[in-house]
Order: C-alpha cells, then structure tokens, then sequence
C-alpha cells in the first residue's frame, strides 16, 4: 500500500462519497462528480478508484437492497472511514498552509 | 428514466458472469444496467452496444478472478505436504533410500543411455527434405539349392535402367554402385578413399548438398567425381578442386563438385562419388555383359523418388510384373523385389549387401530386452522394499484418511514420492551414465560418434522417463497403501495383511538372484571360449610374427629393405591371415572331371611354410619364388585335401596333377609338398581341406616377419623407416599374427564383456534387494530375537534362524539359473560352433557360488548385528 497519500482524483471521489452520506453508491459519485466538478467521468474509472480506496481502507462499504431498475441486483454503498476522514483532513491541511505561505501579490488581480 | 424490464442480452452478462470476481459482481453488474436502462432511450442497439463495451472495459486485474486451476490450490497444497513427508520419510530411513535411489539409479543409468542410442539411431536420415517420398529397391534372391532366399539391400542395374526407360510413375531414380575403394591421386599427393558410382538424379534426390559445380549435370559425363569436403581439403587444401584432374586406377577424372561431408546420421557413407556412366561406359567396352543382367543383384542399389501424394503400391505392383517376366524361364533362381522407406533403412532390417554397415532391429531389441530386465529389476526392489515398509506407514495412512483424504489421494502420495526417489535416482543415473558412455561406444559403434552427444531434448526424454520408472515401481505399493482402511489399522494393526504378498516378494528375490547368477556364469563362459579360441592348436606358429600389409607395394623392393634389420629373422609372403577371419576358396579337381571339391586357399611363397613351421609330410616347399609375369605351376595340399582326393599317403600325392575349376578354364598345377592339416578358418567353422598356392607378385598382400627382439618399439621403428623408403605415401600397417587371431574372436570379448557388465548390475541390484530385506526382517523380529536370547538361544542359533528363509531363496534361485544357463548355452549359443569349451564345473560353480557367498554375507552383516543387540535394551523399553 501507498499508505495514506492521496492521488487527485482519489480525493475528489473520497470528498463526493462524504458529501453524499448515505447515498454513495457507484452510479451516484459519477453523477455527483459529474455536477460538482464538471468532469464527465466514467464509470470505469470510479469504479476502480473505489475498489483502491476500499483496498487503501479509506472507505467501507456495504450491500443495500435490491432495487428494479438494476434488474434485481442490489447497491453497494460506501462510507468514508476514519482513515479517509483523516486522509482527507491531512491533504486540506496541507493545502491550507500551502495556500497561507502565499504571498497576496502573486494573485493580484485574479481575485 | 424508463422503467423497462428488457435486459441487455444475456449472453453479455454471461461475460461479465465469466471473468469477473464474485464479491464484485454484483454490484457491477447492477451498475452497469442501471447505465442500460438509461441508454436504452438513444435505442436498444446501442445500448447493447456501451453495455457490451462497458463488460469489455471492465475486464481489469482487479475484478479478474484467478484462473480455476489456482482454485484447485488445494490439490497442489497436498503436493506440497507429499513433497515434506517423502523428503522426511528420506531422511528418517536413510539406509532404505540409499538403497533404493542407488539400485534404480544403476538401472536407470542404462535405460537413458538406451534413450540417448536409440534417440541417435532413430533420427537416421531425417536430413533428406523428401524423405517421405524415397524408397530404395530391396532383392530377394531365392537359389534352387538353398531353404530359404538371400535378403539383399542390393539390386540390379538392369530394373534400375528398365524402370528409368519404361516406367512414368517415378520422379527420380539413382544407381549407385558400392566398392569403389580406390586411391585419389594428384600430382605427387595420393588419398585412399572410399566412395561410390552414382547417377545424375543423385542429388535430386538426396538432400546432401554440393557446395560448388551443378548439382543437375556434376555426375552426368563419364570420368565425373564430386569429392566431399573433408576428401578435397586433403587432396587441395584451400584450393577450388572443380574443374582439377584426378587420377583413380590409372584413369582420369575430372572433379565436377565439392559436396558438403556426409552427417553421421545418413545410412550412406562415402568419401566420394564418381559418374555411374563411367562404369557404364567401362563395362561396354568389355565383352561380358553380366554388369547390366537380371542376376547381377550383388553391388547396385537403385534409390527412386516418388511423386508427391504417390503410394508405393504402384511400383511394387510394376516390380512384381517385371519379376515375373523375367523369372520365367529361369530356372536355378528366382529374384524378387520389394520397396522400403529410407527411413527405415537404419535401424533396418537384417539385410546382406547393406551399402553401409546398419544397425538391424533385432540388436536393438536385444539391447532393450536386457536393458527392461535390468529396469525391472531395479523397480522389484522398490516395490518390495517400500510394501516391506508399509507397516510403519500405515498410522500416517490412517491418520490421513481420518482426516479426510481419499484413497485417490493416498495412492497419489505414494506414487508421487516413488517418483521423487526415481528423480533423486535419475540425478545419480546421469552420473554413472557419463561413467559407462564411452565404453559402450567402444563396444558398438566403430570410432566416435557424435550420434550420442548429449541435446537438451535429451534432458525432457530422462525426465519422462524417471517419472515412468517412479510411477511402475511405485504402483504396487500405493495400491497395497491406499487400500488400507483407518478403523482397521487402529484398531488392531496386527490383523492388517502386511505379509500378504510375501510369497510374491520371494519370487521377486529368486528372480533377481537367477538373473544375476546367469549373467555371471555367461560371462565365464564367453572369458573361457574367449581363451580357448586363443589357445588352440592351429597346426602352425603364430608367436613373433609380425604381419604387415603392402598396400600394392613392390614386395621384393620391400624385402629387400626388411633384410638389412637384423631383427627380422625371416620374411615369406601370403594371400591372407588363415585363422583370423578371412578366407578364399576355389573348386578343385583331381582326375574325375565330375568331382569337384571346395577348398580354401591361400596364395604363399616358397619361405612361409618355414616362417610358420607347418610340418611338412612329404615333398618339399615351392622349390623356387616365381617372376613377375610367370604362372603358378605348383600347389602344397594338406592333409584333408589329400584325404578327400584319396591319395594313398602323403608321398604318393607327390608329382600328381590337381585342376583348378576357373571361369576361363581349367587350371593345371603340380603338387610338391603335403602339409599336415591346420586351421585354416576360425574356430567356430567346419575344417575343410585346403590348398597353398604358389603366390605371385600380384596374389599376395602380406609380409610374413618373423622377429626376434626384445624392444618392440624400436623395431618398429626400423620397420616403418624402411617402409617409407620404399612408400612414402601409404602408412605402415603391421599388425601380430597373436593380435589378428585375438580381433577374429572379438565377438567373445564383446559378449564377455556386456555379460560381466549386466552381471554387476544384476549382482548390485539383487544384493542391495537382498539387503533391504534382510534389514527389514530383523527390524520387525527384533523383539522375538530379544526374547529367544533372554530364553538362552545362542548367537549362531539366531543367525541361522534368521537366515534361513533367504538361504532357501539363494539355493531356490541357484537351482532355477544354473540348468536354464546350462541349456541356453549349450543348445542355443555355443551350438553353432564346431570347437568349443564343454560347460562344466568351472563354468558353473564359481560363479554361483560366489553370488550365494555375496547374499549370505550381505544377510549376515544385519543376522550378526540382530543376534548381538543386547536385549536388555529391546526389551527394557515395553
């Protein structure tokens, strides 16, 4: 395991399974993605990205109940564990300093 | 979003269902007709289609499952746990796998060698590209005075031509003509070679290649040679020979092709080949015209190609016409033809007339009958050593099989460490194999052989081959194991059978010790025929004289030089060695035309009958050594011929006339001396009369030496510093009369030699059997022995107690060998010969003797060691 670093894209799946509570399954974080960020992303791409994160330990996941639409088959949704939680408070830290030990003249005028 | 019930197709899902993880599984697949049943808006077809793409995209490491068979990991996790318990079962009883990984391991040393000779001779000819497609004509030669007919691998020139003139259904044919074994010379340099008379289609047919000149027209003039590589590095060195000229037999060829050398694995080998027109051309200029008859069946082979997609049928039929026709009518013989593959030339069949020496099945299955019984051997003891054992396996048995092992998987395990000893074996076998290669060599094939180098493909052959032997002998054992059943081996081990196939275990034992007491008692006989060959009164000397060879030399140039060595005492000349193989015969008569008789001959001159004093009974030798050009006038007869011919005594035979029956005519000379009779063919043969010609320059080939010296190598010296002044291109070649007589009767050698060598092993693997048994035994009756001693038996009591039952085996098998050895020798092998040793006491009893020494010596290191165990400590522990 990479530990606890996160890539990205890890961190915006990770920041849309914790936005969505308890409504983060699959199809749902594409969506979810999809709207926030403007990223059209693929399923593939989140699917295997859940799959990692679940391996790293950042988030759990569990099967609901089956549903119609999905011909019967249930939904997995995810949480966020601690480890995410940390995952994700660490990274905001870093930037957040990052973002303090810039000086206000290198974006003058963008603001 | 549409609520449709349709589905993707189901065969999409199958897909997915197929390769993907099933903890993942359903989650994805509910995700992706979540996605079908949005897509199916933009239409079913293409919905389908991004559902199908999306089973493609989804096939990644981490949804794949693995593959089913690291789902059976289970089964090879048992290998794993067989592969610790038979190292450990190893290690614990290291006197019973030494035992076993050396008997097979001796055994199987012989079998990869067997693997490596057969490897070699069955790739025979494999080079040729159309080798499906050759077939060479075989003869048959039925003779009205003989049983059976005469196989020949030669044939005429005659169905040669008339197939290439009348018959379309051929693509190529090739005479070839054996017995070219000439000198090549150019300029001051002369080669002595050996080569053939081959047709043009020669390498249209064969895929030997010419490195330079047209392979289509090199043999098609007369006076033609294509040389091999190596003969025209001899003969030019760097130089291009095509287009040279070469002088053979006072005739000039031109050398038309360089051919590469001829691979080891070809049935024919020559050094070069010259035009068949040459011959054709030769042998028209003759009056005779024998060479291009229907019975001329002797010295040709006709090699044809067949059309792509062709059977043989067709031509055997055209073959089987042409004899018929030309059988009619004839009488004294008929000639029949018969078509054979080139692949199956070497290893062949027994054929006369071979135009290569080939190694014939029945040697080869000989070999592999002895090689199997040796195998056999080796595996009986594996067997019955490991069925011996099996009572201290039976709780591991029972243990398994309580936890839940299946018989299946029980016999697997036993199997699988018989294979891991018979690996461990074949690790040994490759050792001694090393060992026992090169003296094999020299006992079968004429100098070395690259045929039997080792290849890596050889390395795949060894392995399949050890697990072969690991699974035979190791088949009965895992049987006898696996049927075991758990509640029976705990409840009362006692009431198990182990004993059951004890009787077999005994025969497998007498069989062994039989087969080694044969072996040795073979190899007795063959060292004492072997000796006796050489002992035996020929009627004439053979010490101290040193036959050497003229190569077509001046002979009086040659004695002329030999008679400033004061060590050569005497110098005669002959035709040929008597007794040492070769022979020569002529029909001779004596006054009634209508009787003739076959007599030996030997063309000598007037010193020889002194050089080897023959006794002379009456008359005298050749009183004078004739001129080049004269005639022979004058014969010595021996006594066998006088005999035959009815001359009262040997003086009366004096002066009288013999007529030699010759082609050109009868033949008159006068008989001057009468010889005692001597032995004039090898020993094996029925003694005929004989004849001593009055030699010519031209008739004799040998120097008769007789010597006198005590340094061998510095005469010979001398004899090769004289030899070379007369010829400087030929190398000196002299060879002891002794020596000649002692190759003649190499067959006894060999024969004694591959019995000694089947004798160790036989010997080794029966004692080492015998060994294992006899530990085993004494193992299990060590608490009977302990008590038998408390109870007052003395030592030699319980050394004959124990060794009793395998004494019986040892007399049991002495019992089976020495008659069955007896018979096979005096009716089958040494019938044949005339002069012979009788078997007797000698031949016989040594060697069985010895074995039974070698068994009780071996049953008595462990009796002794039994007896002398203190019981105290056997006991102490119960």
């Amino acid at each position: 395991m990479k530990g606890s670093h996160l890539g990205e894209f890890e961190e915006i799946v990770l920041l849309t399974i914790a936005s969505l509570m308890d409504e983060a399954y699959s199809v749902n974080i594409v969506e979810e993605i999809g709207q926030s960020t403007g990223r059209q992303t693929k399923l593939g791409v989140v699917h295997a990205v859940l799959n990692r994160l679940e391996d790293k330990g950042m988030i759990n996941s569990e099967l609901g109940e089956p549903t119609k639409e999905r011909g019967g088959r249930r939904k997995r949704f995810f949480h966020i564990s601690h480890a995410g939680k940390v995952a994700l408070l660490q990274s905001k830290e870093q930037r957040d300093s990052l973002w303090k030990a810039i000086p206000d003249v290198v974006f003058e005028g963008l603001k | 979003m549409s609520k449709s019930s349709q589905d993707p197709p189901k065969w999409m899902n199958r897909i997915l269902e197929f390769y993907c993880k099933p903890h993942l599984l359903e989650d994805l697949q509910g995700d992706l007709h979540e996605y079908y049943a949005q897509n199916l808006s933009k239409g079913r077809f293409k919905a389908n289609l991004i559902f199908l793409l999306d089973v493609m995209k989804f096939f990644r490491p981490y949804t794949v499952k693995q593959p089913k068979i690291f789902v059976r990991m289970t089964f090879f996790n048992l290998f794993g746990t067989y592969f610790k318990t038979s190292l450990r079962n190893l290690k614990r009883h290291k006197l019973f796998s030494t035992i076993n990984v050396v008997s097979l391991a001796i055994s199987m040393s012989v079998g990869i060698l067997m693997i490596t000779y057969l490897s070699g001779l069955l790739g025979y000819d494999h080079f040729h590209d159309k080798k499906d497609r050759i077939y060479r004509i075989l003869t048959h030669y039925q003779s009205v005075t003989s049983d059976s007919p005469t196989d020949l691998a030669s044939t005429s020139v005659y169905i040669g031509q008339k197939l290439q003139e009348e018959y379309q259904g051929i693509e190529e044919l090739v005479i070839l003509r054996r017995g070219l074994d000439e000198d090549l010379t150019i300029g001051d340099k002369t080669i002595s070679a050996y080569g053939f008379y081959a047709s043009e289609s020669f390498f249209e047919i064969f895929s030997f290649r010419l490195k330079d000149g047209a392979s289509a027209t090199a043999l098609e003039n007369p006076y033609s040679l294509v040389l091999t590589e190596n003969t025209a590095e001899k003969l030019f060195q760097d130089k291009n020979p095509v287009g040279e000229i070469l002088v053979l037999d006072d005739k000039n060829y031109t050398v038309t092709g360089v051919m590469e050398n001829i691979p080891e694995a070809s049935h024919m080998q020559f050094e070069f080949l010259a035009s068949f027109s040459t011959a054709v051309q030769e042998e028209r200029a003759k009056e005779s015209t024998y060479f291009f008859e229907w019975n001329n069946v002797w010295m040709n082979h006709v090699y044809v190609l067949l059309p792509e997609g062709q059977s043989s049928d067709a031509l055997q039929n055209q073959l089987d016409r042409i004899a018929a026709t030309e059988n009619a009518g004839r009488e004294r013989y008929t000639i029949t033809m018969e078509l054979e593959n080139i692949l199956a030339i070497n290893p062949g069949r027994d054929l006369s007339n071979q135009i290569s020496s080939v190694v014939s099945w029945d040697v080869i299955y000989q070999l592999l009958a002895l090689t199997i019984i040796v195998l056999l051997s080796a595996c009986f003891n594996y067997t019955n050593l490991s069925i011996a054992r099996s009572l201290r396996r039976s709780k591991e048995v029972g243990v398994r099989k309580v936890v839940g092992a299946s018989r299946n998987q029980v016999f697997l395990q036993f199997i699988f460490e018989a294979v891991i000893i018979a690996l461990i074996a074949l690790f040994v076998a490759f050792g001694l194999f090393l060992i026992i290669k090169p003296e094999f060599i020299n006992l079968i094939m004429e100098g070395p052989s690259t045929l039997m180098q080792f290849q890596w493909l050889h390395l795949i052959y060894f392995l399949a081959f050890a697990i072969f032997i690991g699974v035979i002998a190791g088949f009965l054992p895992s049987l006898f194991l696996s049927k075991l059943k758990a509640i029976s081996i705990f409840k009362d081990a006692s009431q198990v059978k182990f004993l059951k196939g004890m009787s077999l275990r005994r025969a497998l034992i007498i069989f062994q010790f039989s087969l080694s007491m044969a072996f040795i008692m073979g190899a007795t006989i063959a060292y004492r025929q072997f000796n006796y060959a050489l002992n035996f009164d020929l009627g004439f000397t053979t010490e101290n004289i040193l036959n050497v060879d003229l190569k077509g030399n001046d002979s009086e140039l040659l004695i002329n030089e030999l008679r400033k060595i004061p060590e050569v005492t005497k110098i005669s000349r002959s035709a040929l060695i008597p007794s040492a193989g070769s022979v020569y015969s002529e029909e001779v008569k004596y006054k009634d035309p209508l009787d003739s008789a076959v007599v030996y001959i030997n063309h000598v001159d007037s010193a020889y009958l002194g050089v080897h004093n023959f006794k002379l009974l009456a008359g005298t030798t050749f009183p004078y050594d004739l001129k080049k050009d004269e005639d022979t006038k004058f014969v010595i007869i021996d006594e066998r011929l006088r005999e035959r011919f009815a001359f009262e005594s040997p003086q009366s035979a004096i002066g009288e006339s013999l007529r030699i029956n010759r082609r050109s005519g009868d033949f008159k000379v006068e008989i001057v001396g009468v010889i005692d009779s001597y032995q004039y063919t090898t020993i094996q043969s029925i003694p005929e009369p004989t004849l001593l010609f009055q030699g010519k320059q031209k008739s004799t080939y040998y120097l008769n030496l007789a010597i006198r010296t005590e340094n061998i190598g510095e005469l010979m010296d001398k004899l090769e510093a004289a030899w070379s002044k007369v010829d400087p291109i030929h190398p000196f070649e002299a060879t002891f009369f002794d020596e000649s007589i002692a190759s003649a009767y190499g067959e006894y050698k060999v024969m004694f030699r591959i019995f000694t060598f089947l004798a160790f092993l036989a010997v080794s693997i029966a004692s080492m059997g015998l060994l294992g048994m006899a530990v085993f035994t004494t193992e299990t009756r060590m608490k009977e022995i302990s008590v038998r001693k408390v109870m007052g038996a003395s030592e030699s009591n319980l050394v004959y107690l124990l060794s009793r039952s395998f004494m019986f085996m040892l007399l049991t098998a002495a019992l089976i060998a020495v008659p069955a050895t007896y018979a096979l020798f005096e009716q089958v092998i040494l019938d044949d010969y005339v002069n012979r040793i009788s078997i007797g006491f000698l031949e016989i009893v040594p060697g069985t003797l010895g074995i039974i020494l070698l068994g009780l010596l071996t049953i008595s290191w462990q009796t002794r060691k039994a007896a002398r165990t203190n019981p105290a400590e056997m006991l102490r522990n119960d």
